[in-house]
């Protein structure tokens, strides 16, 4: 009888309930998440054949990431690389002078080891290489960004501009001021449209020839005036669609944070004198530094599968001057080349990841600790 | 513990919108030539019952077939719309799945690659029939159709029967829509200025040039000169090919626009005939809309029929889509503009038409009219089940023959335009439809012209058309319309592209197939 009741007791245990009811869950998450990703090297690694009843996978390597590191698809991937500018010598050697004063006094400090300095190192050179890729492209005569490069634009473009105005709007919203309900419902709008329909809705609006607001464009005397021929503004017709979808994200998020924060401190500061501004600098941002490292780095990661707004704005054009990477995957896989497909999709992942890990060790951290 | 709450406050709003933005799938533009419909008065459904020969009703009772295709919403809405009819007759039933035009080639290949064969038929492009013979995925329709009274396979124009439906000497298709590029203009602009219709790409441009910035229909706004759908992931790389075909193919079909039919090199790579080409193709952008390298065919068509183009190029859909618009009466066709001068492959050098270069020219003028596309065209899966089968191709058969077609070619809504013999001797349902008896003869004479050209080009179909064409023929283009690449430049990164495709699929495979897809007497 004492056995029956010590049994039930394990089994009512938290060691018991684990493996019933967490690690079920567990592996059957790590299968749904491991199954794709495995699945995906070895596509990444083939190529795909149709037979007679059915399809197979030949193996062929590296030749689909070759082909676009090194190979013909290099112009697309990492764009025209060409000797940089004076200026751009200037960023690469300034960015590699930093990396080296930060990771020399790193090592000076004692406070990481040896597996901590190595993993700095490697991620010095890797920011070096990101940074050779970027001057070679964009400040270089000749050079021109490939999907790589337009991805980090359209992501850091992205954030800044919404990092930006969702602030300032969280800001006006968390005032007292009349009809506040109605304007933090019309700034969130744009959320729940979905990105397939914000595209088509920047499409019209961009259409200076035929679009719905062709008579406000023919007003302004740009008639002849369009987003598409020029890269740079097609970029940032995209940055901008982006930006109008997102920023209500940044802005609730930032918000809740806003109504949350202690006024009394800030009530206190400004009865001992403080300006708006010192308030705000002092006590306002610091207290969201938490919360807006953390909407960053979901943007981040969110921001680098763009893919709806500038295939259905642009297609990707004018060029590939807005070919972002997971449209460049795209393309490879509508036309079937799923190997070249899952190893841009690879590129992406290990993007992602170097960029996240870099931002939650460098930046977040610190900042949060400095909050 | 402020700063919990904060982060808190942060996360459970982002878990929510990850969770409603998951639905965001890419949805690409569709690159379908089919047209932007007007509203058109449907036939009338008694048309089509003497089509079907067999005892009413229980023919393929019990049976229920699965057609995959485009959803337009053209093409997919005759299918819908005459379902019904050909239920009643044969007790049959029809489940039309209409998908965006980037998936049906997707989901097609995969769904018979993988043997889950969910469906019986697919209507979409012949062009792909190169990746679904090889492997076995298409029943072969040979017999079938030459013995199908329905069908009446002799009514259909000689190129879309013996031709665009037959690939490696055996039909796998029923033609649904005859599809080729022509050139469009205001009939009533150039009548007024005694003008004639571009019979060159250097007509074209002096015409273009003509007419841009000047008021073209009455609004009081300056216009354009041509309007030219260039937008990448759509159908600019198709137009480029209708630019250079007559300066690369001048001894007939079996010349071959794309490839050297000796040892498969790219014709559309370092050569005088390309280059001219691509240029004249970045002109006439100089005389359309500012955003033309934007535009798809809803938008040249949308300008086209409001009257603000003096010239476009497009399928046959504009014929039928300008009743009841500005164009509708002042609009002509004609022939794909030719060239007075044709590649020498030996030399990479342009040389002059004479009766050994160009045989079939016409006034010293090579015209090679494009074949894009080929038409919306039903097959069959050659795993489904017999019965199936049998049902699918009736439902095909009953939808392209002369009674059903006949009427639909002439719809725009239907995006389908004319395949048959009895489409253009037949000239009762176009005037039904609206078109005033000179523009339905000039519609039809430009059409005819087109067809019975014996150097008319067909599109490639072979393994790995798509990565062909709308991988690196796209972008190439898109690039060089952006300024990215030069004239070298493009035909390199054509060149080198296609190159890499054919090595990877076996050069030898690749050009048995090319010259096999060349090999049909028209």
């Amino acid at each position: 009888m004492r056995l029956a009741t010590d049994t039930l007791g394990a089994w009512r245990s938290d060691g018991a309930a684990r493996w019933l009811f967490i690690w079920p869950a567990v592996l059957l998450i790590l299968a749904l998440s491991l199954f794709p990703l495995v699945a995906s090297i070895a596509m990444s690694l083939s190529k795909l054949v149709f037979n007679p009843g059915g399809v197979k996978l030949d193996f062929i390597g590296f030749f689909n990431y070759q082909q676009l590191l090194f190979g013909l698809e290099r112009s697309h991937f990492l764009g025209v690389l060409r000797p940089p500018t004076a200026i751009g010598w200037a960023i690469l050697i300034g960015t590699i002078a930093l990396a080296a004063v930060a990771w020399v006094r790193t090592a000076r400090s004692g406070r990481v080891g040896i597996v901590g300095l190595a993993l700095r190192l490697v991620g010095g050179v890797l920011l070096a290489g990101f940074v050779w890729i970027l001057v070679q492209t964009l400040a270089s005569e000749g050079g021109r960004p490939g999907s790589l490069v337009v991805t980090l634009i359209f992501v850091f473009g992205g954030i800044v501009l919404q990092l930006g105005l969702g602030l300032g709007l969280a800001m006006l919203a968390v005032q007292q001021v009349p009809w506040r309900r109605l304007f933090r419902i019309l700034f969130l709008i744009p959320l729940t449209i979905t990105p397939v329909g914000v595209g088509y809705m920047f499409l019209m609006m961009t259409d200076t020839s035929k679009g719905p607001l062709e008579p406000a464009w023919v007003a302004l005397g740009l008639r002849n005036f369009t987003w598409v021929t020029d890269p740079w503004l097609a970029r940032l017709a995209v940055i901008i669609g982006d930006t109008w979808q997102w920023t209500p994200f940044v802005f609730i998020v930032l918000l809740a944070a806003l109504e949350s924060l202690d006024q009394e401190v800030r009530e206190a500061a400004l009865v001992d004198g403080a300006s708006r501004w010192q308030s705000f600098r002092n006590i306002t941002m610091p207290a969201l530094l938490p919360v807006t490292t953390t909407i960053v780095l979901i943007r981040i990661i969110e921001g680098f599968k763009i893919i709806d707004m500038p295939n259905i704005l642009l297609g990707g054009g004018p060029g590939t001057a807005t070919q972002s990477m997971t449209l460049q995957a795209y393309i490879d896989w509508n036309t079937l080349n799923l190997g070249r497909s899952a190893a841009v999709a690879y590129l992406l992942l290990i993007l992602v990841s170097i960029v996240a890990t870099v931002y939650v060790s460098f930046v977040r951290r610190r900042v949060t600790e400095l909050a | 513990m402020s700063r919990y709450r904060m982060v808190a406050a942060a996360i459970i709003p982002i878990l929510v919108l990850t969770a409603c933005n998951s639905s965001a799938s890419p949805s690409p533009s569709s690159s379908a030539p089919a047209a932007s419909a007007p509203a058109a008065s449907a036939p009338a459904a008694s048309a089509s019952a003497s089509a079907v020969a067999a005892s009413p009703g229980t023919k393929f009772k019990g049976i229920s077939v699965n057609i995959l295709t485009f959803n337009g919403p053209q093409v997919a809405e005759p299918l819908q719309r005459r379902a019904p009819d050909w239920e009643q007759l044969t007790g049959g039933h029809v489940n039309v799945v209409a998908v965006g035009f980037q998936t049906i080639y997707d989901k097609a290949l995969l769904d018979a690659s993988t043997g889950t064969n969910s469906f019986d038929g697919y209507v979409f492009d012949p062009q792909w029939m190169g990746d679904f013979v090889g492997p076995g995925y298409l029943l072969d329709l040979t017999d079938r159709e030459k013995n199908d009274p329905q069908l009446d396979q002799q009514d259909i124009v000689p190129f879309f029967r013996d031709y665009n439906s037959v690939y490696n000497g055996k039909n796998y298709t029923i033609p649904l829509d005859g599809d080729f590029h022509m050139v469009y203009y205001r009939s009533d602009l150039l009548t007024k200025d005694g003008l004639k219709p571009p019979a060159t790409w250097d007509d074209y441009l002096t015409i273009a040039q003509k007419y841009n910035g000047q008021d073209l229909n009455g609004d009081g706004q300056p216009d354009y000169g041509s309007c030219i759908a260039k937008k990448k992931g759509a159908q600019s790389y198709w137009w480029i090919i209708s630019v250079a075909a007559g300066l690369l193919q001048g001894k007939g079909t079996s010349d071959g626009t794309f490839f050297d039919t000796t040892n498969m090199n790219p014709l559309f790579g370092k050569n005088d005939a390309m280059t001219l080409a691509l240029q004249t193709y970045a002109k006439t952008a100089t005389f359309g809309p500012p955003d033309e390298l934007n535009m798809d065919v809803g938008g040249s068509r949308g300008l086209f029929t409001t009257g603000r183009c003096a010239l476009t190029m497009d399928w046959g859909d504009i014929g039928t889509l300008t009743p009841g618009t500005y164009a509708q009466d002042k609009t002509g066709a004609t022939i794909t503009p030719g060239w007075k001068q044709v590649l020498d492959r030996s030399t990479g050098k342009l040389v002059a038409c004479d009766a050994t270069t160009c045989p079939y020219a016409v006034d010293g003028v090579n015209y090679a009219p494009f074949g894009s596309f080929g038409g919306w065209s039903g097959a069959i899966n050659a795993k489904s089940p017999a019965d199936n089968q049998n049902a699918a191709y009736d439902f095909l058969s009953y939808m392209s023959a002369p009674a059903q077609s006949g009427i639909d070619v002439t719809l725009g809504k239907t995006g389908y335009n004319p395949y048959r013999t009895s489409h253009f001797t037949n000239t009762a349902p176009w005037l039904a439809a609206g078109l005033s008896q000179a523009a339905t003869d000039n519609y039809l004479g430009a059409i005819k012209t087109s067809l019975d050209n014996k150097n008319f080009v067909l599109d490639l179909r072979i393994p790995q058309t798509k990565q062909y064409e709308q991988d690196v023929l796209d972008t190439a283009i898109s690039q060089y319309l952006a300024k990215e690449l030069d004239e070298a430049g493009t035909e390199d990164a054509i060149a080198n592209g296609w190159n890499s495709i054919t090595d990877q699929a076996g050069k030898d495979k690749q050009l048995a197939a090319y010259v096999s897809s060349l090999g049909i007497k028209k």
